[in-house]
C-alpha cells in the first residue's frame, strides 16, 4: 500500500488541479489582497501590509448600510421562508386531490429567471406615471394611500426585497421538505393515532423531530444563501444599489471591483473576508444549536 | 372482555377504474372469548392484517360490526377504542428514550383523565417491569436489540391499560432463537395481565404453540376456527390440513372403492362411509407405522435423525409432495430400497376434488 501512494495522488490530480487553480488560489489571493495597502491594479504595486483596508471598509457608510440590509434580509427571510415552506409542504402532504398541480405551482419560481421574477414584482409594486402598481391598487381598497415601494421609504423597499427573496427561495425548501415528510414511516402516525395523539402533538412530537435534520440543513444553507444575496436586489432596484440604500454585502464587493466607483480590489477583498468571517461564525453557531435539537 | 366480529367485510377499491373490488376480509364472524390469546393465521395476503386493522380502527369495515363487550365500536376512531397495538416493525419513536416512548400514550390524556408526571412515570415503570426492561429506560431504541425493542413496543401498548391487545406479526423480525423465547414471553404477559389478545402470524408453529384459539384464513375467508390441537386433528379442508403442521402433511392421489382407500394398487386403510370416488388423501407425518408387512410401499431416499425421532424420507409416485416425510421412533431400523408403512386411522384425512373433508 505504502509504495502505491503516488497512484492515489495521480487519480486526484485532475480535480485537484482545477480546484487549486480556480478555487484555492483565488481564495488565498483574496486574503493577500485584503492586507495589501494602497494596491494599484494597473501597476500591480502596493505600499505596505496592514489592516487599513478593513478599517476603511468598516468606516464606509455604504458598507455599513449593506451590512445592515443583509442582516435584516437574513433575519427575516430565513425564518419566514423556512416556516412558510414547512407549512406549505405539510399542507401538500395532507391533500390528495390536485397535489401534483400545487406542487408544480409552488415549484415554478425555482425554474423562473431571477430577472423575469423581478419584472413581475415591478408590475406588482412599481409606481409609473400611468399606474400605482397592483399592490397599491389593493391598498387603496382599504383606504391606504399609495406607497412607492421601489423608490420610496426604506421600510417599503426592504419589505419588497424580503417578499421577493422569500418567494424565490421557498420552492427549493418546499421540494426538500415534501420529500422529507414523505419519507417518515406511516406506521409512526398509525401508532400515534391508536394512542389518541392530537394532530398538533403528532406534528410537534413526531413529524418535526423526524425531519429535523432536513430542517436544519435548510436553515444553514438558507443563512449562507441569504448572506450572499445580490441579484435579487439588482432585479428590483437596478444596479445603483448604494443610491437606493438597498445594497448588500456582495453588492458592495461587486461595486468595489467593477462598479462606477470601482477598481479597488483591496477594499473588495477586505469586505469579502469580513463576509466570510460572518458566515463562518453564523454557521458554527447553527451547527452548535443543531447538535442540541437535531435527532439521530 | 370478549370481542365479537359480526359479518365483517372489507373491500378495497381496485386500482384500475373498471376492475373488481379486492375483498380483503369476507364475511368474518367470530367471537373472541374474554382474556384469551387468539392467533390469526394464514398465508400472506389472506386478510389477517386487515382484520387486525379493522379491530384497531385504523381501517373502517365496508360492512359488518365489531363489538367490544356490549359496546358497538364499529364507527369509533382508533383513539376511542382503547386498543393497544404492537406493530410488526415496532414503530418506536427513534428520537425518544424508552421511558418517553412508554409514557407517550399517557401524555395524550386530557381533561379529567390527565395524569401527573409522577403517575405517568409510575405506570411506565410498572409496564416496563412486566416486560422486564426496567433497566433500559433511558436508552434510545437504536441502542436496543430487536427483542428488547419488541418488549418496549409491548410495554407502550400495555401502559394505557387497553381493552384488547393487538400484535401484528410480533415475532417476524426476530431471529429463530429469540422468536422461541419471545413467544413464551408474550404468552406469559398475556396470562399475567388477562387482556384479550389477538395476534397475527403466518407461522403456523408460532400460532399453534401459544394460542388458546386459532383462526385460519385464506383469501379473506375464515377457513376454520378452534383450539390449535382440535384444528390440527380435525381439519375441515385440504388447505387447513396442508397449512398446519411441520413437517407438512403428505398428500396422495387416492381412490375409494368398497369402503377402502387405495393409493395406487394398494389398499391402505378402511374408510367406512365414504362412497366410491377419486379422493385426495392426506397423511400426517406421525401417521405412519413402519412395518415389514405394511400396506403402503414407498421408495426410500434417506433418513434424517432428529434425536428422539427419525424422519424417514421416501417417495411414492402418487404423492403430490416432492418427498414423503414420516416421523417414527428412533429405535426403528430402516434400510433397503423400499420401506413399508401401515397408516394410523386418525392421522389420515380424505378430501374431495374441491378440497372439502370426506373422512
Amino acid at each position: 500500500m505504502e509504495q502505491n501512494n503516488y497512484k492515489g495522488w495521480l487519480y486526484l490530480l485532475p480535480a485537484a488541479a482545477f480546484l487549486g487553480a480556480f478555487l484555492v488560489y483565488p481564495l488565498i489571493d483574496v486574503f493577500i489582497y485584503s492586507v495589501e495597502e494602497g494596491y494599484n491594479f494597473a501597476s500591480q504595486t502596493y505600499w505596505g501590509v496592514g489592516g487599513y483596508n478593513f478599517s476603511y471598509v468598516l468606516h464606509d457608510p455604504y458598507f455599513l448600510q449593506a451590512l445592515k440590509n443583509t442582516f435584516i434580509l437574513v433575519l427575516i427571510t430565513v425564518p419566514v421562508s423556512t416556516g412558510l415552506g414547512l407549512l406549505i409542504s405539510v399542507g401538500l402532504a395532507s391533500i390528495r386531490r390536485l397535489r401534483e398541480l400545487y406542487q408544480t405551482v409552488y415549484f415554478l419560481p425555482y425554474v423562473t429567471n431571477t430577472l423575469a421574477v423581478g419584472l413581475v414584482f415591478m408590475i406588482l409594486f412599481k409606481q409609473t406615471p400611468y399606474s400605482d402598481g397592483f399592490a397599491n391598487l389593493i391598498l387603496s381598497r382599504f383606504g391606504a394611500g399609495p406607497i412607492d415601494f421601489i423608490g420610496g421609504p426604506y421600510w417599503a423597499k426592504m419589505l419588497v426585497l424580503c417578499l421577493y427573496t422569500v418567494w424565490v427561495v421557498m420552492p427549493f425548501k418546499v421540494l426538500i421538505l415534501t420529500s422529507a415528510l414523505a419519507s417518515v414511516d406511516e406506521t409512526y402516525y398509525n401508532a400515534a393515532r391508536v394512542d389518541g395523539t392530537s394532530k398538533m402533538r403528532i406534528f410537534f412530537k413526531i413529524t418535526l423531530p423526524m425531519i429535523s435534520p432536513t430542517v436544519f440543513y435548510l436553515i444553514i444553507t438558507g443563512f449562507i444563501g441569504a448572506f450572499k444575496a445580490y441579484s435579487d436586489a439588482v432585479a428590483l432596484f437596478g444596479t445603483d444599489l448604494n443610491a437606493a440604500e438597498m445594497n448588500t454585502i456582495v453588492g458592495y464587493i461587486y461595486d468595489m471591483l467593477y462598479g462606477a466607483s470601482g477598481g479597488y480590489p483591496s477594499y473588495a477583498s477586505a469586505a469579502a473576508v469580513l463576509l466570510f468571517a460572518i458566515v463562518l461564525t453564523i454557521t458554527c453557531i447553527n451547527l452548535m444549536v443543531s447538535k442540541k435539537h437535531v435527532h439521530y | 372482555m370478549n370481542v365479537t366480529l359480526q359479518n365483517l367485510t372489507k373491500k378495497f377499491p381496485s386500482r384500475s377504474k373498471k376492475g373488481a373490488d379486492v375483498v380483503a376480509v369476507d364475511d368474518f364472524s367470530f367471537e373472541i372469548p374474554d382474556g384469551k390469546l387468539i392467533g390469526l393465521l394464514g398465508p400472506s395476503g389472506c386478510g389477517k392484517s386487515t382484520t387486525l386493522n379493522l379491530l384497531s380502527g385504523l381501517l373502517k369495515p365496508t360492512s359488518g360490526r365489531i363489538f367490544f363487550g356490549e359496546d358497538d365500536v364499529t364507527q369509533l376512531p382508533p383513539e376511542n377504542r382503547g386498543v393497544g397495538l404492537v406493530f410488526q416493525n415496532y414503530a418506536l419513536y427513534p428520537h425518544l428514550t424508552v421511558r418517553q416512548n412508554i409514557t407517550f400514550p399517557l401524555e395524550n390524556r386530557k381533561g379529567k383523565d390527565r395524569l401527573t408526571r409522577r403517575q405517568r412515570e409510575d405506570m411506565a415503570l410498572e409496564a416496563a417491569k412486566l416486560v422486564q426492561i426496567e433497566a433500559l429506560m433511558d436508552r434510545k431504541p437504536k441502542e436496543l436489540s430487536g427483542g428488547q425493542q419488541q418488549r418496549v413496543a409491548i410495554a407502550r401498548a400495555l401502559v394505557k391499560m387497553p381493552r384488547i391487545l393487538l400484535l401484528d406479526e410480533p415475532l417476524s423480525n426476530l431471529d429463530a432463537r429469540l422468536r422461541l423465547q419471545t413467544r413464551e414471553e408474550i404468552r406469559r404477559i398475556q396470562r399475567e395481565t388477562g387482556i384479550t389478545t389477538v395476534f397475527v402470524t403466518h407461522d403456523q408453529e408460532e400460532a399453534m404453540s401459544i394460542s388458546d384459539q386459532i383462526v385460519v384464513m385464506k383469501d379473506g375467508l375464515v377457513q376454520q376456527t378452534g383450539a390449535p390441537q382440535a384444528v390440527y386433528d380435525d381439519p375441515k379442508n385440504l388447505f387447513v390440513a396442508k397449512f398446519l403442521g411441520t413437517p407438512p402433511i403428505n398428500v396422495f392421489d387416492g381412490q375409494v372403492q368398497n369402503g377402502r382407500l387405495y393409493i395406487g394398487s394398494e389398499a391402505v386403510l378402511e374408510v367406512p362411509g365414504v362412497s366410491d370416488q377419486a379422493v385426495t388423501a392426506a397423511v400426517r407425518p406421525e401417521g405412519f407405522i413402519l412395518s415389514d408387512t405394511g400396506a403402503l410401499t414407498c421408495r426410500l431416499s434417506g433418513v434424517e435423525v432428529l434425536g428422539r425421532d427419525i424422519s424417514v424420507v421416501s417417495t411414492h409416485e402418487r404423492c403430490q409432495n416432492a418427498a414423503i416425510r414420516s416421523i417414527i421412533p428412533s429405535q426403528c431400523q430402516v434400510g433397503g430400497p423400499a420401506v413399508r408403512f401401515d397408516l394410523k386411522p386418525g392421522k389420515v384425512f380424505l378430501f374431495d376434488a374441491a378440497g372439502n373433508r370426506l373422512f
